[in-house]
This record gives C-alpha cells, sequence and structure tokens, in this order.
C-alpha cells in the first residue's frame, strides 16, 4: 500500500502503541497508521478478566468510540506483520501487503512464556494474554469442572479468580515458597493467601507441574505435579510470565537481546524504526528500573516519550519512581518507590498489619540516612503524588510518618488505619536512631 | 459446597415469600368485596421479610468485596428477556397509577375498592383516612428503598460511604417523605391539601408555587406558613450552600426520594445507562429544556397568580419581576467576577439568553399585566408540563424504564432539579472526583458502573479529575475501581479540574 514518505506506522495497539500514536497526533499531522491482527480497536488489556467475569461486555474495554480514531485522523488496520525489510522501509503482512513507513515503532508487546512440561500439547493448556486466548478460555469453559492454574503472579491470580466466579474448582500452583514472592514480603504473601483460601481456591506453594496427562481425544485430563500430586483437570492455565513478541524482527537486522534494544530515546539500531511497551528492552534502564517492564504504566510512559519523539520534539524516556497496584480478588495492592521482599544491609523495612483484616503497611527507608525509599500496602489507597513526592525529596521516614494523613486516598468514611500507623511507627521510634 | 447450597435454599425461600405479598396485591384488582386487614398486614409483612431473607441468602457467606460477577450473563440485568417483562411490568404500572387510577380501585367520588382499599389499614392508621392511589403508591415506593436499601447495604457492606449513604435514603424516604407528611395530614385534617414533604423543593416539586398550592399553604395555618418558608429557604439558601460544600451529591444520592429509589431498587441495572457521546449531548439538551420549561411554566403561573392584587400571599407582579432579575443578574455578576473570562462557553449562552428573554418579557408586558405572560395560558403550560414531565417523564419513563435504559433515565435527561444543582456543581462547588495519579489501567469499571453514563474513564486514563455536572456523587465509581483510582472529596474550589495529564507521569528530558 501506497502512503506518504512521512507516515508513522505502529505494529501493535496496546497502550503504547496507541498512546504513542495520540502523542504523536498532538503535534504533527502527519499520516498514522496502526497495525494489529488481536482487534481492531485499542482495549484494556487488564481488564479482558472482567468481561469473561461478567462485569463488563466487551464494548466497554474499549476506551474510544470507533469514530474517534476517525477524527484523529488514525488509520487502524486489522493486519500481522510477517517481514520488516529495512532496506526498503517496507513491512509486509499476512494478508498479502506491503506497507512503506516513514518512521516505524514497534509496541509488539508480549506473549505468554510457554510451558516446557511433558504433555504441554493438550487441548485445555494455554496462557492468558491476548484476546485470543480469552475466546478459546471462554470455548473451553463449559467443559471445565477442575482448573489448575500455574504460576505465582499477578496473572495467575486473575485467572484463579475469573475461574473460580465461574464456577470452577482452582487448584493454583505456586513454584516458590509463597505467592509473588520476589515483591511481596512474607507476610503480605500470607495475608493473600489467607484470602485465596478464603474464597475456596486450593493453594499449593513450593510445587509445579511434572507433566500433563491426555485423553484420546488430546483434551488435558490430569495435572501431574512435582510432589507427586495428581489432580484431574480439563484446564491449565499457563501463568509463568511473559516474554517480548519480536519473533518476527529476528532476521531484519535488529538489534536483539530478549527484547528489542533500545537506547534512552526508545530508537533501535535501524533508521527511524522505534520500540516501546513491553518488546522493548533498555540498553541503559534508569536507576531502580528494569530492562523489560511489562507493565501497563511503564508501555503507556514509553508511548507517550516516543509518540513525541517521532513528531519531532525528542524526549527522553526517564519514567521516575516506580508504582504498581494490583488487585488479588478483593484486596488491593498498591505500590511506590523502591521496596524489595525483605530488608537489605542498608534499608531497613517497618510493616503494620491489621489484626483482623486485610490491611498492611510497609515501608522501606535507608537505614543510615533515614530517607524513605518505597511503600508497599494491602486493602489501603495512597495517594499517589504525595508518596512520589515524599521518595523524590528523599523525606526522612519521621517526617513521611507524622504528614502520613496527607497520603490518605481511602474513600470518605473509612476506618482512618493510616492515623493508627502513624501512632504505632511514632511511639515505636520516638526518634530516629541510625543504624552504625 | 453443601454450605452455598443452604444460602440459595434462605435466598429462595425470600424469593417465594416476597413474590407471595406481591401476589396478594395483584388478587385485589379488580376486586370489589371489603378485604380483611389480616390480608394487608400479611403481604406487607411477607414482602419485608421476604426482600430482607432474599438479600440475607443471596450474600451471607461470601467475602465481603464488589460483586458484580455474572451481571451482563443474567437476562435480567442484561436488557434480556427478564429485564423487559420486568420494564413492561413496572411501565403498565405507572400508566395505570398516573392515567387510570380507577383500574386499581380508585374513586374520586366516593369509596375505593380492589387494590386501593386494600391499604386502608395502613392510611387510616397514619393519616385517619382512607387511602388514595397516592398512597398506595408512596407505600410501595418506601418498601422498595427499605428491601433494596438493605439488600445494597448487604452488596456494598465492605464500604462505609455506602453503608452511610444507604441509611441516609431510608431515613429521609421512610421518615421525611413517607411518615412524616401522613402524620402532619392527621393533625392537619382540615386544611386543603399541600406538600408536606420539606426535602421535597421546587423544582422537582413543580406544583410548589402553582395558585392552588399557595393559598392551600397560606390558609394551611402554621404548619402551611413553614412550609412555605422553609420551601423558598430550601431552594434559594440551604440547597446552594448544601451543594457548594459537599456537590449535588448531598440532594441526588443521600437525600432525594428519586436518587434514593434509583441508588437501591434501581442498582441492579445502573451498567445500563449509555456513556456515548451522542447520548451525553442528547442529555445536555434535554435536561436544559425540561429547566428551561418550568422555570417558563413557573414564571407564568407566578404572573397570573399575582394580577390579582388580594391574592393570598400579597405579592405583586412588580416583585416578581425584580426578584428574577435580582437573581438572575445577581447570579451572572458572581459567576463573572469568580470566573472572569473563563466561565465556560454554554454556561454564558445560557445565561444571558435567560436574561435577554426575562428583559423581552418585561418590555411586552411591563411591569403590571392581566394578559398571559407568554401569550399561552399558564394553566395550559403547567397541564403540558405536569403530563409530559410530572407523569410521563418522572414516572412511566424515569421508573418503568429501569431495566432497560438504567436506573437514573429521569435525573440524567429529565430532572430540573438534577439541572440546577448540576449547573452549581460544575460551576461554582467544592466537590470533585480525584484521580490517583497515574494508576489507572482504563479498564472501565468506573464508566460501566456509573449510572449516569459519565465516561469516568476518560477522566481518569488522562489523570483528570471529574467534575461534572451530572455526576450524582453516589461514589459506585470509586468502590468497583480495581486499582483505588478514584476518591470523592470537598477541598478547595479553585484547580479542583487541575489535570496531572500523562506527560505528567513521564519526566520531560527535552533534548
Amino acid at each position: 500500500m501506497k502512503h506518504p514518505s512521512n507516515t508513522l506506522i505502529i505494529i501493535g495497539n496496546g497502550v503504547a502503541g496507541i498512546t504513542a500514536a495520540l502523542e504523536f497526533r498532538k503535534h504533527s499531522t502527519a499520516p498514522v497508521v496502526v497495525l494489529s491482527d488481536e482487534h481492531p480497536y485499542f482495549f484494556s488489556r487488564t481488564a479482558l478478566m472482567y468481561v469473561y467475569m461478567g462485569h463488563m461486555k466487551w464494548e466497554h474495554l474499549e476506551p474510544y468510540e470507533p469514530t474517534f480514531w476517525k477524527q484523529q485522523n488514525i488509520t487502524l488496520v486489522q493486519d500481522r506483520v510477517l517481514q520488516l525489510e529495512a532496506t526498503t522501509k517496507t513491512l509486509h503482512t499476512a494478508s498479502g501487503k506491503s506497507y512503506a513507513y516513514g518512521q516505524l515503532l514497534l509496541a509488539t508487546g508480549s506473549e505468554p512464556r510457554k510451558a516446557t512440561w511433558p504433555g504441554k500439547e493438550a487441548k485445555g493448556v494455554q496462557g492468558l494474554y491476548h484476546k485470543q486466548d480469552l475466546e478459546q478460555l471462554e470455548a473451553l469453559t463449559p467443559n471445565i469442572a477442575t482448573a489448575v492454574v500455574i504460576g505465582g503472579g499477578l496473572i495467575g491470580v486473575e485467572l484463579a479468580e475469573m475461574l473460580h466466579c465461574r464456577g470452577k474448582r482452582v487448584i493454583f500452583l505456586i513454584r516458590e515458597q509463597r505467592f509473588w514472592d520476589q515483591v511481596l514480603s512474607k507476610e503480605e504473601a500470607q495475608c493473600v493467601a489467607e484470602h485465596l483460601i478464603q474464597h475456596g481456591i486450593e493453594v499449593h506453594c513450593d510445587t509445579t507441574v511434572a507433566a500433563f496427562e491426555s485423553s484420546a481425544k488430546g483434551e488435558l485430563s490430569a495435572v501431574k505435579t512435582t510432589d507427586d500430586l495428581r489432580f484431574e483437570a480439563q484446564f491449565a492455565g499457563v501463568t509463568i510470565g511473559v516474554t517480548p513478541q519480536i519473533e518476527v524482527f529476528k532476521n531484519s537486522g535488529l538489534n536483539v537481546n530478549k527484547g528489542i534494544l533500545v537506547d534512552a530515546y526508545l530508537k533501535t539500531n535501524l533508521k527511524d524504526v522505534y520500540a516501546a511497551g513491553d518488546c522493548a528492552e533498555l540498553q541503559q534502564p534508569p536507576q531502580g528500573r528494569n530492562s523489560i517492564e511489562p507493565v501497563w504504566y511503564s508501555g503507556r510512559s514509553m508511548g507517550a516519550a516516543v509518540g513525541s519523539t517521532l513528531a519531532g520534539k525528542p524526549i527522553k524516556y526517564d519514567p521516575g519512581i516506580w508504582f504498581n497496584s494490583a488487585k488479588f480478588f478483593d484486596i488491593e495492592y498498591q505500590t511506590y518507590g523502591s521496596i524489595a521482599s525483605k530488608a537489605d544491609a542498608t534499608t531497613t523495612h517497618w510493616f503494620w498489619k491489621h489484626p483482623t483484616k486485610n490491611c498492611s503497611f510497609r515501608i522501606a527507608y535507608d537505614s543510615k540516612s533515614s530517607s524513605i525509599l518505597g511503600f508497599s500496602t494491602l486493602g489501603l489507597r495512597l495517594r499517589q503524588n504525595q508518596c512520589i513526592q515524599w521518595i523524590e525529596a528523599k523525606t526522612p521516614v519521621h517526617q513521611v510518618m507524622n504528614d502520613l494523613m496527607e497520603a490518605h486516598f481511602d474513600p470518605e468514611f473509612s476506618p482512618r488505619y493510616l492515623k493508627k500507623i502513624q501512632q504505632q511507627f511514632l511511639s515505636q521510634h520516638p526518634t530516629f536512631v541510625p543504624k552504625p | 459446597m453443601s454450605k452455598k447450597r443452604a444460602y440459595t435454599v434462605t435466598r429462595n425461600a425470600g424469593l417465594f415469600l416476597g413474590l407471595g405479598g406481591i401476589a396478594l396485591l395483584v388478587l385485589q384488582l379488580g376486586t370489589t368485596a371489603a378485604q380483611s386487614p389480616f390480608w394487608f398486614w400479611t403481604a406487607l409483612l411477607a414482602m419485608l421479610v421476604g426482600g430482607g431473607l432474599f438479600s440475607l441468602g443471596q450474600y451471607q457467606g461470601t467475602v465481603a468485596g464488589i460483586k458484580n460477577d455474572g451481571v451482563w450473563f443474567n437476562p435480567l440485568t442484561n436488557k434480556g428477556l427478564w429485564g423487559w417483562l420486568l420494564g413492561i411490568v413496572l411501565t403498565a404500572f405507572y400508566i395505570l397509577l398516573y392515567f387510570y387510577p380507577e383500574v386499581l380501585g380508585y374513586n374520586s367520588q366516593g369509596q375505593s375498592t380492589g387494590l386501593i382499599a386494600f391499604f386502608d389499614p395502613l392510611s387510616y392508621a397514619l393519616n385517619g383516612k382512607a387511602a388514595t392511589q397516592w398512597f398506595v403508591y408512596g407505600t410501595l415506593y418506601t418498601l422498595a428503598i427499605l428491601i433494596f436499601g438493605l439488600k445494597f447495604m448487604l452488596k456494598y457492606r465492605g464500604n462505609r460511604y455506602q453503608l452511610i449513604k444507604t441509611g441516609a435514603n431510608i431515613f429521609f424516604q421512610l421518615g421525611f417523605a413517607f411518615l412524616l407528611p401522613e402524620l402532619l395530614a392527621k393533625l392537619n385534617g382540615d386544611s386543603p391539601y399541600f406538600a408536606k414533604d420539606l426535602k421535597n423543593m421546587w423544582p422537582l416539586n413543580y406544583y410548589f408555587f402553582e395558585d392552588w398550592h399557595l393559598d392551600a399553604m397560606a390558609s394551611g395555618g402554621t404548619l402551611g406558613k413553614l412550609m412555605l418558608g422553609s420551601g423558598v429557604l430550601m431552594i434559594f439558601v440551604v440547597s446552594p450552600l448544601l451543594t457548594y460544600r459537599f456537590g449535588k451529591r448531598w440532594y441526588c444520592s443521600w437525600v432525594c426520594g428519586c436518587g434514593a429509589l434509583a441508588e437501591t431498587a434501581g442498582d441492579p441495572f445502573r451498567q445500563l445507562s449509555s456513556t456515548k457521546i451522542s447520548v451525553w449531548k442528547f442529555e445536555r439538551w434535554m435536561i436544559h429544556a425540561v429547566l428551561v420549561f418550568v422555570c417558563v411554566t413557573t414564571l407564568a403561573v407566578l404572573w397570573t397568580y399575582t394580577a390579582a392584587a388580594d391574592n393570598a400571599l400579597g405579592w405583586s407582579q412588580q416583585y416578581l419581576w425584580y426578584f428574577s432579575l435580582v437573581l438572575l443578574g445577581g447570579t451572572l455578576l458572581f459567576l463573572r467576577g469568580y470566573y472572569g473570562k473563563q466561565l465556560p462557553k454554554d454556561a454564558q449562552y445560557a445565561a444571558y439568553s435567560t436574561l435577554i428573554v426575562l428583559l423581552f418579557a418585561v418590555g411586552l408586558r411591563g411591569w403590571n399585566g392581566s394578559e398571559p405572560l407568554f401569550g399561552i395560558s399558564s394553566y395550559q403550560l403547567r397541564s403540558w408540563y405536569g403530563f409530559g414531565v410530572g407523569a410521563v417523564f418522572s414516572g412511566v419513563l424515569g421508573v418503568g424504564f429501569y431495566p432497560l435504559l438504567g436506573s437514573r433515565v429521569w435525573c440524567r435527561f429529565g430532572c430540573p432539579m438534577a439541572a440546577i444543582l448540576g449547573l452549581q456543581q460544575r460551576l461554582f462547588s467544592r466537590f470533585r472526583i480525584t484521580t490517583n495519579g497515574g494508576q489507572c489501567i482504563s479498564c472501565g469499571n468506573c464508566s460501566t458502573y456509573c449510572e449516569m453514563g459519565i465516561d469516568v474513564r476518560a477522566y481518569a486514563q488522562k489523570g483528570e479529575n471529574i467534575v461534572r455536572s451530572s455526576c450524582v456523587g453516589c461514589g459506585i465509581c470509586s468502590s468497583v475501581c480495581p486499582r483505588g483510582v478514584l476518591r470523592l472529596e470537598n477541598g478547595p474550589v479553585a484547580g479542583r479540574t487541575a489535570t496531572q495529564k500523562l506527560e505528567a507521569f513521564v519526566k520531560t528530558t527535552t533534548a
């Protein structure tokens, strides 16, 4: 297809690609074409679960009405790119068409990490990432009585909630000693695990799949675990992480490692080719950040930065202080800044937990200077701007705890747990004593 | 598993009992024989207890948290067969109530029969008179708020804002709208009818300034004068102050009866409100057209009323003009002073065109006169309003269409009270919904469950605060948000629409 030579083509209409397109449009009138084979319109991937659970219809996942794209003069094409020809600045697609680009943004996202265990080909063994994964799960659902979810991370707990909500028996296999152990502290993970069990999820830690068994028809019939348990199951959700979806670019001259290697402007080694979102790998990630960050917020930030750069207003990608959030069934989780699952030699952690409710509060601060490093909460809502401001200013922990109510973001009339937390901290630490 | 089944038994027993109570009411249709009070109390109790058991069975044994599981799979709540059937039944009931009350047994000439007479035991106990169709309606309305209010409280039991708000809904409906007026009517048995619900102010109560109502209050003794005084005070002083302080939610989702029904009985249908931009455009035209309609009608009615020098209130036409012009001019001057040139365009158009219409009317008719103000008889105007807006819009469409268009059809498209409070909320109020930095994941739960059809996500995903005239502050967006992004807040008016655009989450280190 013939496009003007200044055409921006974006591969992938997820949050990174679409944010880039909209940001680009703010500064430039050049043609924009977005290619995606998953679905014609941008949708919220993080909310796929709510469609399966009947909270929302598919159309509710789409933040913009179809007419919006015309108004923005952004062309959406449903097609799959098979080849990138950098020398002629051309893309070849599955429908047999060719697209010439002036500038190219690769925002192809991730794909679920695949199972490697024996019997993984059985029907009913799948991940959850794409719209097509959800459709496949929906088609299998009537025949599922028991489901096994493999992998103790965010998608795993979402998949467990989805299946549970549709009345399935759910067995949750976590390879590590506890749920999401790289991020949550022991107490936090415990709190989440107890909550899952209260909902009726069968949580098994320190175990994973040994093999999948299937029926004569090739359908999954049972899952055997490494601790010699065997569960008859019709579905196995493999949620052991995601990897950048870059297979198609491997012989195109792009420099790739796990992801597509980019500099601080999200530029690749090829002329006029950029990458953003889950598929991009920063050669020099900012301090305290990872080189690949497959989360919504990072994808959105990268999209905003690269959109401006592509329009001729170069912006260095600098995501600032890390933040993230999640929900484990009914427990909301928020985190700001840098706070590991447990303290190391130079940091001190302080933890509060409500005696009966699923509410907890954890902070990390520098043991020497006492400056605040990070927050991690369950069942409490903190004001992001306030937390970020404290962390950026390296505020001493005592000052943070003195002003803690400034970060209160729970709904009106909620119990003021932050007040209790503040009192407890200040009574335990009347003055700050630096560690020797 | 066996535990789960036990709750289902409670739930189904409650459903059976409640439907039994309703069946007893339906059986009364067309009967002429006097019914024993026993059956009335049985029906009332069956509905109350049945409703309670149903809700308990539904939520007992579940973990506290928002449960919208399967809402879009259920044919009652996804505009499926059961939704349509319920919509048709409700609409039919409203048509009978407003236009054919005799089918329900109402007899304006003498003794009522059927369903209306069935409610006599309660009516005599409360106001000492036989039941009318409006008494039956009021009782059923209050009952619905009680039963579904309890269900709502169980569903949202993890959220104190929702619990307290629903408590207020029940308190104001049961006390202020139902019991108090009936008891006051009993104490003032001989005076002509006038509205005794303190919170039901003009223009929601559109007949407040009609001649017969003003006369009834004027001749209604101390209570009548009190209602007249408080009615005027409510709309011109109390309501603006409270809306400034808390947003229009103090009325629309805490105090108002229409709001209370929408928040409780309407809750299962809130997701049916459309968030389309085209519907939003229609909404803004429609609701403000109704506001203009009620203002014009009221002014015309008052003009006619004050034409008689010996009117019971002793108001003159001239004072009516002074009052209207000072009110409008004062508001305009205040907003101009506050906003300067930043006063939104549509607000300017609306205010100036109203001012021009008023001045035009003065020019046409002078300060005094006996001809109809706008060339149309004020009786004609108010009968159109009463039929079109009072009956068809707020009743038949407003509640009858809950299962098809969502629970706030009336509040969103038709209520002139909501329009006034909304203008004030948009232009001068401390209320806003704050977006928590960049935490939005664009999931769409907030927009889906907004009963006013506000596309909350459109603001939240950009990091913008939400200041919309239609927001009734029900707080559900904040409750259903999986990432704790939204918070209803009162704070300084200045900077409340503050936006932390997407760029705020990318440090702009320009090369």
